[in-house]
């Protein structure tokens, strides 16, 4: 198939928008810079669309291979792409989404000074996840991996005159250095054992080793390394702490890069090399007991936040908890549904919240909300889908995503009832603080309308606050333009049947090849299923319950009875305190690690070795010269008898060394 | 030798000349002693004749006086006469070391004759004979140049205006 | 028959006597003396290795120093008249304008 020895343009093409837009953006008008962005982001779309049509899993994978990028003795690393199931589900879903939110940037960024600036972001953000997505080996994935790092630190630090803005963008990056440490770590044993970094390569020496038991041992440490770099990418325990914290960022940057794709990006990696993983149960249960933990821990900050962007951030969190869970117990494939479904649902969740942030002229405080479902008709239709989603109503999508995750954790070899347990009371928790959200959000009487002339004063101060007020509405909240909405109606109704390519477990067999759990597995299941058939549908059934549960539980407590939260939170106390300051992590991080490191670095590396030992190599040099040349000064004196004396001296020495020497004949 | 330690002995340049002159002619003796009658003649007539008899126009023009002792001098003959000796016993040691393969010189045949001397010098020594008569007369220029009244030497490069003129004539600083 | 080493001896005391004369003396004049006497002293060596080993160019050396010495002799007495004009004095240790 020819189409696929293109498949270096994909990349490209949005690499393409964003050095025009970047370059020249300053000097082209509003429209230019907007049909730019589109046309190289929609472009890559259809070309994936294309790709799509194209694809046989008989023929799969495809790879396209530039050659002679590094050669050292026998390593060798090219620039080289790859598509097989597993990068097309990924390539669809990174340039639908990615488009879908391009499209929405125009009109939620619309008045913005640096308007140039976000759309050439945006496409280089979609060149390097799609340089991650479409890599044939490590090396190129980490070039995408850094990338969307880098992406991710402009963008959440967009509006970089706020403090705030820019010192979240400094903490997503150097937290997310912090796993790049392990995942280099990682690819270094790899260099070192198996010789390559090529995708092919590895996992075929990899499935040539045994399975390791419990315990130490080369493929454990690659797989618990690889683990370190995915918990920074994809905010898990203990570095996750970025994510929240980059709610600074402009919404549809919330949307595109912690929603649907780059966090996603450590999902995607663990999956990749899940040859290694299922050689190495105890990096495999690493991965899910860091998932599970984390979905948990999540979701209970979730229930306390007032911002509707954090709440969302922490939601975040706690799904891509379950991703790894996922991963964790060998259902890589249910892992991955879940990241395809969670991008719809989770984009379409932010960039609800942006619609609403928007209409109301930049607040994000959910306690001046309410009662916005009269002024935003559509939004509200929207965000409640996702919400129904994301809580796991059937039959929506997120319900046959969680529902398959839930039941691997239970069913799997690896998994145990533990995991579900915890899985099942973390949607519990989901679903409470989503409709917690949406009553506070939608419902009730709008508690901002007195707000809203404090509100603008406060936007004015903050000239750079998300959203505009400059619309030159003094009226109050307003439903979003079409160019907002569209994307928004478009998520929502993949929201709603993307479920379904899940049904019969068609998914799973679709990425079967690329797992390779292959035969053994997909027979161990159906075994599994035919014999627990009863089981699923009862375990299907208490996480429906613990859905409907959230539910009511949010109902009562934010639409019938308001005044019992207040109640509860002062009944609570300190766990309320704790819980709603996100248990002081990052106070503590602060105290365990910043503070340490910034004290050592300006005492050593600052005054010790900067100031004491290079600047005072300099300067005393420096002095040294001054006196040599201070004491030698006394020979040129101007008497010409000392210099005389001097030339005497002199000869007398040369003649003295002659006569000693011995002059040759 | 006794010349020169005068030399060094005497205050007032008069007798340091007088001394020196002493130096000369005894040197003029030594050569005729070691055959060489022509390089005595010359010295004689050049160093004795014409180098002193410089020193001497100078030290009379200047009107050079005794030097006065001072601290300095004090403390440069205090290091420098012992230094000087022991360099003078170093040297004296070296070449009397030596004298083994050096062989005593004939006393008396004058064979340093003129028309030899000569011979050598318009033939061998061409080249240096007359890059040195170049390099007379560049010191002529030089001693001409250097001696002269600084306002000659302006004057030679100024043409004075009418005005000038009149006012150097009146200043009497005309030539 | 005098040995040659008697010859070579004269000649380095008068080279250290120059020597000597120069170091000490504060009168320029006595000092371009001292230098002439220098001069000298090499000159008795030159003719002194020419008669032992019968080489006229020897001889036509010294010939050479005594012109050189002569150029060296009028220039420099040349200078120290413009100094002494500008200076009055024949002190060489006055003369040290180009100490700092």
């Amino acid at each position: 198939m020819t189409l696929t020895s293109y498949l270096w343009v994909v990349p490209l093409l949005p690499l393409t928008g964003a050095a025009l837009n970047g370059f020249f953006g300053r000097q082209l008008p509003r429209k230019a810079i907007t049909a730019i962005a589109l046309i190289f982001c929609g472009a890559a779309f259809v070309m994936a669309l294309a790709l799509a049509a194209g694809f046989s899993s008989a023929s799969a994978p495809y790879s396209c291979d530039f050659k002679h990028w590094l050669r050292s003795g026998d390593f060798q690393v090219d620039f080289s792409f790859y598509l097989d199931q597993l990068s097309l589900v990924m390539l669809l879903v990174v340039t639908g989404v990615g488009f879908l939110i391009h499209i929405y940037s125009v009109g939620y960024m619309a008045e913005d000074d640096g308007y140039y600036r976000f759309m050439a972001y945006l496409n280089l953000f979609m060149f390097f996840m799609l340089t991650l997505v479409l890599a044939k080996n490590y090396l190129v994935m980490f070039i995408g991996w850094e990338g969307v790092g880098l992406a991710s630190y402009l963008l959440i630090g967009f509006w970089f005159i706020k403090d705030s803005a820019a010192a979240a963008g400094k903490k997503a990056f150097i937290v997310n250095r912090i796993g790049d440490f392990g995942f280099l770590i990682a690819l270094f044993l790899m260099i070192k054992h198996f010789g390559s970094l090529d995708f092919t390569h590895v996992f075929a020496a990899v499935r040539t080793l045994p399975t390791e038991s419990a315990g130490a041992g080369l493929l454990t440490s690659i797989g618990l390394l690889l683990m370190v770099g995915a918990a920074g990418k994809s905010a898990q325990i203990p570095l996750y702490v970025w994510l929240p914290d980059a709610m600074e960022g402009p919404t549809p940057v919330s949307a595109l890069i912690h929603a649907a794709t780059m966090v996603t990006a450590g999902v995607y990696m663990v999956s990749r090399s899940s040859a290694i993983f299922e050689r190495a149960p105890m990096a495999m249960m690493v991965v899910a007991i860091v998932g599970t933990l984390t979905a948990l821990f999540a979701a209970t900050i979730g229930i306390a936040q007032t911002d509707i962007k954090k709440v969302l951030a922490y939601s975040t969190v706690s799904q891509l908890g379950y991703m790894f869970m996922a991963c964790g117990v060998g259902a890589f494939s249910a892992g991955i549904f879940h990241l395809m479904t969670h991008a719809f649902f989770k984009g379409l969740l932010f960039l609800a919240a942006g619609s609403v942030i928007h209409g109301i002229g930049g607040e994000q405080d959910m306690r001046k909300m309410g009662g916005l479902r009269a002024y935003m008709p559509v939004t509200f239709l929207t965000m409640s889908v996702a919400t129904f989603t994301i809580a796991g109503f059937p039959p929506l999508a997120a319900y046959f995503s969680k529902d398959e995750i839930l039941w691997k954790a239970y069913s799997s070899p690896n998994g145990s009832w533990v995991f579900w347990l915890i899985g099942v009371i973390t949607a519990f928790i989901t679903s409470f603080y989503m409709f917690r959200l949406w009553f506070l959000t939608f419902f009730g009487d709008y508690r901002g309308a007195e707000a809203t002339q404090d509100a603008k004063h406060q936007s004015a101060a903050h000239a750079t606050h998300d959203a505009t007020d400059q619309h030159g509405h003094g009226h109050g909240p307003h439903e979003s333009p079409w160019v907002m909405l569209g994307p928004l109606v478009m998520l929502a109704i993949l929201s709603i049947v993307g479920g379904w390519v899940g049904i019969g477990g068609r998914f799973e067999h679709f990425l079967a090849p690329v797992f390779q759990s292959g035969a053994a597995e997909l027979a161990h299941e159906s075994a599994g299923e035919a014999a627990g058939q009863g089981t699923e549908t009862l375990l299907m059934l208490i996480s429906v319950t613990a859905a409907v549960l959230g539910f009511l539980l949010a109902w009562t407590l934010y639409l019938r009875r308001p005044q019992l939260p207040a109640r509860i939170a002062a009944g609570l106390g300190a766990l309320y305190d704790a819980v709603s300051h996100k248990y002081y992590i990052d106070e503590l991080y602060a105290v365990l690690f910043v503070k340490p490191l910034i004290d050592g670095s300006t005492t050593i590396l600052w005054h010790g070795v900067d100031q004491g030992v290079i600047d005072a190599a300099v300067n005393d040099s420096a002095t040294a010269a001054r006196h040599v040349s201070d004491n030698a000064r006394h020979m040129q004196s101007g008497n010409l008898r000392s210099y005389a004396g001097w030339v005497a001296a002199g000869a007398a020495v040369v003649i003295a060394y002659m006569v000693w020497m011995g002059v040759p004949r | 030798m006794a010349g020169a330690v005068n030399l060094l002995v005497q205050s007032h340049p008069i007798n340091s000349a007088l001394s020196l002159i002493v130096v000369m002619a005894s040197l003029a003796a030594e050569y005729l002693l070691l055959g060489a009658e022509f390089v005595a003649a010359v010295q004689v007539i050049v160093y004795a004749g014409a180098i002193m008899v410089l020193f001497l126009i100078t030290i009379m023009l200047l009107n050079a006086g005794k030097e006065e002792r001072t601290k300095g001098s004090r403390v440069a003959t205090l290091i420098g006469v012992p230094g000087v000796m022991i360099g003078a016993v170093l040297v004296a040691w070296t070449l009397v070391g030596r004298s083994s393969t050096t062989h005593s010189v004939p006393i008396g045949a004058l064979w340093g004759a003129p028309k030899d001397i000569a011979r050598l010098l318009f033939r061998d020594f061409l080249l240096p004979f007359e890059v040195t008569s170049v390099l007379i007369l560049i010191a002529i220029m030089g001693a001409v140049v250097l001696a002269s009244r600084p306002e000659a030497i302006a004057r030679t490069h100024h043409r004075p205006e009418p005005q000038e003129e009149r006012e150097l004539v009146a200043a009497g600083k005309d030539r | 028959m005098v040995p040659l080493s008697y010859y070579l001896v004269l000649s380095g005391i008068l080279f250290v006597c120059g020597v000597l004369g120069f170091l000490i003396k504060r009168n320029i004049i006595t000092i371009f003396m001292s230098i002439e006497l220098m001069l000298n002293g090499v000159n008795l060596s030159f003719v002194a290795f020419a008669a032992q080993w019968h080489a006229l160019s020897g001889q036509v050396f010294v010939f050479f120093v005594m012109v050189v010495a002569a150029a060296e002799a009028a220039v420099g007495l040349a200078i120290v008249i413009a100094v002494y004009r500008t200076r009055e004095t024949l002190n060489v240790d006055q003369v040290n304008l180009l100490k700092l």
